[in-house]
């Protein structure tokens, strides 16, 4: 396959992947390029590719998801994977089958790529230490969203031509987030500098030992940024009463159209989805000449196509 | 029928009696008769020379899990794994199934000990009925049936006012009543030291004022009721300082650590390696920093395993979901050689004290001497074996145990109960 490739001396070698914390920049980069290679295989008329013709994919989906569940099921089968869907509530207590037993029972039928959600941070680690396919972390949770991410700086990459020296805002929820997570990680290690807004109960702790810099106020940051990445409230995760309304939090932290006025004219705004209106930000926003939030779906497809190339490409080369 | 066994040549470390010095030891009829240079022939004689002869060590904090989840451990095998590993008196924990909250549990206990023949098992009851915090246990019966002590171990006595209540009702008893330091309100559902860690690996932390908040408060409890107060498996620095203040006050505070809180750090947890979930969990280096000092300076009065067995299907959870615990009884005396004979913190005498006088003294046992008169549990240990921690061959029935495979020194040779040999390195 002719992939346009700027890194050509470099060889990508993971079989899983896990996070964005343990990858180079130039790793990250080569998905990027790789993704850029598939994305023109979504313009032409037969939307298919035969890298993994043969090959099987289960979406194991422990949390409720459309938007990723579906854009992995999209990818696979547009690289000829057949694709096995299973979803399953998580359970909380130790009783039933456990994660361990699931994984294994669907690798006693010959499957080669786990793409995996799970409640818990750690699980998608805790399966590639277990089985041989290869594992793609579809979100643990609060730990991270790799694909996400990527498809994040895919977006920033394509739009603003590089992310070196990029200001980037992520607004809201930062102590439940996986996207800001694996987001901080990207996009700090491309080069960009990233500014963490929300509520200080909504920070994680020790933050100050992130390589980010925290604001708790969005009118003093919304001035300075070129990028800004709304996170949704996850009513499901917040614990306690980290704020006291809704009507406060969006008065203090929502995107509004009045904020947008002092914006940047060329600010990306984006939004991991599903967007609750009128919370983390107007319709009028989110529907605006700034938002990119629907070309970071149709991003992601190219982005987890890559993925599921690079990681079955490696496991096929260790044997 | 008189009995009798003649230890020769050792090193005899005896911190109660201010003894440290080569020489011998008499056991006659299951009591210590005589320390000292002995001309005398007898039965039974070990030569101990280049060996440690101690008083037998004291763990006042173990979970033999039984009644109730037997698979993961019984008094049986966790007796078997306190003798090889020196151990001649173990406290159980009440968070059993169902909880240890009357006489009769209190007895089961003792029973089951009995018949094991291998260490003395004593126990501790719950402060209150089902450890959930509201009415209070049968503390005077559970006390007069041997309880040596009380706790809601696993859990902390959340409200205030039950906390008072159990202290100021414990003053009719000479009992101690002992606290898993944990404010549940700070704790959430964390699984892990609240920190950097915890959130670059995703995964909800317990904050170090979740187990000082508690601390603390129960200071101020303990000034209002004199009652003798000993604080769990401290794991923080900021414990160390509250302890450090209670003691300058004079007030009836001990405490205790695990070697995990003197070996293990949260950056142990980056692969979530569910063998390094513990609670309190694994902190920071500069909590052992503390810790150490804290020893070092004589704030802590025993060393306690907090023993945790678990079997290796709950470990095979994922880290948020698998169970709190580390297996490490067996291994423990090279635990605490490494971290705090090696780097110099304490000498033998030191360790030993902390290993038997002091916390013989925190459960009120008289033991933990090689005293005259005094029940002949002696341990002996050969200083400078090493060997290879290899949880598949400990006799306890879990391998949830996060040293597999160190490299430790000192082992134990035998263990002598009661003047019967119940573990020998060697098999005879």
């Amino acid at each position: 396959m002719a992939l346009k490739r700027k890194s050509k001396q470099f060889k990508w070698h993971r079989k899983h992947l896990l996070g964005l914390r343990e990858l180079s920049a130039e790793e990250i980069t080569y998905i990027l390029d790789t993704a850029e290679g598939f994305q023109q295989i979504s313009t032409r008329s037969v939307k298919k590719a035969p890298p993994l013709r043969g090959r099987v994919v289960v979406n194991l989906f422990f949390e409720d998801s459309t938007r990723t569940r579906n854009s992995f099921a999209l990818a696979a089968s547009r690289l000829s994977a057949d694709v096995i869907e299973f979803t399953k509530k998580a359970s909380s207590v130790s009783k039933g089958e456990t994660l361990l037993d699931t994984a294994k029972n669907l690798e006693a039928m010959g499957i080669d790529i786990v793409v995996v959600r799970h409640n818990a941070g750690g699980a998608s680690r805790f399966l590639s230490r277990s089985i041989n396919a290869c594992v793609i972390n579809a979100g643990d949770g609060f730990c991270e969203h790799p694909t996400q991410a990527l498809l994040d700086v895919y977006t920033i990459r394509k739009l603003k031509g590089t992310l070196k020296g990029l200001k980037i805002a992520i607004v809201g929820d930062i102590a439940h987030s996986r996207v800001a997570r694996s987001d901080m990680w990207a996009m700090t290690k491309l080069g960009a500098e990233v500014i963490f807004v929300g509520p200080p109960t909504l920070m994680p702790g020790q933050v100050e030992q992130l390589p980010v810099t925290v604001s708790y106020s969005l009118d003093e940051v919304i001035e300075k940024v070129d990028v800004i990445n709304m996170l949704r409230i996850q009513f499901e995760r917040l614990g306690g009463n980290p704020f006291p309304s809704v009507r406060e939090y969006s008065h203090y932290f929502g995107l509004t159209v009045e904020r947008m006025k002092k914006a940047k004219p060329d600010i990306l705004v984006m939004h991991p989805g599903p967007i609750n209106r009128g919370l983390e930000m107007e319709s009028e926003v989110a529907d605006g000449s700034n938002s990119v939030i629907l070309e970071q779906v149709k991003n992601g497809l190219a982005v987890r196509m890559a993925v599921l190339f690079l990681v079955n490409q490696a496991a096929a080369q260790k044997g | 029928m008189s009995s009798e066994l003649l230890i020769r040549n050792g090193r005899v470390i005896d911190p109660a009696n201010g003894v440290d010095e080569k020489c011998d030891v008499l056991i006659v009829n299951g009591l210590i008769s005589d320390v000292g240079k002995i001309d005398k022939r007898a039965e039974a004689v070990i030569d101990a020379a280049g060996k440690l002869v101690t008083p037998g060590l004291i763990d006042i904090h173990v979970h033999f899990r039984e009644p109730g989840d037997e698979e993961e451990e019984t008094i049986a095998s966790g007796s078997a794994a306190a003798v090889a590993a020196g151990f001649t008196s173990v406290v159980c924990m009440p968070n059993t199934n169902p909880p240890i909250e009357s006489e009769t549990d209190v007895e089961y206990i003792h029973r089951k000990g009995r018949k094991t023949r291998k260490t003395h098992v004593y126990t501790m009851g719950a402060i209150t009925k089902q450890r959930e915090g509201t009415e209070l246990a049968e503390m005077g019966f559970m006390a007069e049936a041997g309880a040596v002590g009380f706790t809601d171990d696993g859990n902390g006595v959340q409200d205030p006012a039950v906390m008072l209540r159990a202290l100021k009702y414990a003053a009719m008893f000479d009992v101690v009543i002992a606290q898993h330091c944990q404010d549940n309100g700070f704790a959430g559902d964390g699984v892990m030291n609240a920190g950097y860690c915890s959130t670059i690996l995703g995964l909800p932390g317990i904050d170090k004022l979740a187990e000082e908040s508690m601390l603390w408060r129960d200071i101020q409890l303990i000034k209002k009721t004199h009652v003798r107060y000993h604080a769990q498996h401290i794991s923080t620095a900021g414990s160390v300082e509250l302890i450090r203040a209670a003691k300058k006050d004079s007030l009836p505070i001990t405490c205790e650590v695990t070697p995990h809180h003197l070996l293990l750090t949260e950056d142990c947890c980056a692969e979530y390696d569910t063998n390094y979930k513990v609670n309190p969990p694994l902190r920071t280096s500069k909590d052992i920093e503390a810790l150490k000092q804290a020893i070092a300076e004589g704030l802590v009065d025993a060393l306690a395993t907090d023993h945790g067995p678990h079997l290796q299907s709950e470990k095979e959870l994922e880290f948020l979901t698998a169970p709190f615990g580390i297996a490490c009884l067996e291994c423990a005396l090279g635990l605490y050689v490494k971290a705090l004979l090696e780097p110099g913190i304490l000498d033998w005498p030191g360790l030993i004290e902390l290993m038997t006088a002091k916390p013989a003294k925190i459960i009120g046992v008289d033991k933990g001497t090689l005293g005259k008169g005094k029940q002949g549990d002696v341990t002996i240990i050969d200083p400078v074996a090493e060997y290879t921690v290899d949880a598949s061959k400990f006799h306890s029935k879990s391998r949830n145990c996060p040293y597999n495979g160190w490299q430790l020194k000192s082992r134990v040779e035998k263990t002598i109960v009661g003047g019967e040999i119940r573990f020998s390195a060697d098999g005879t």
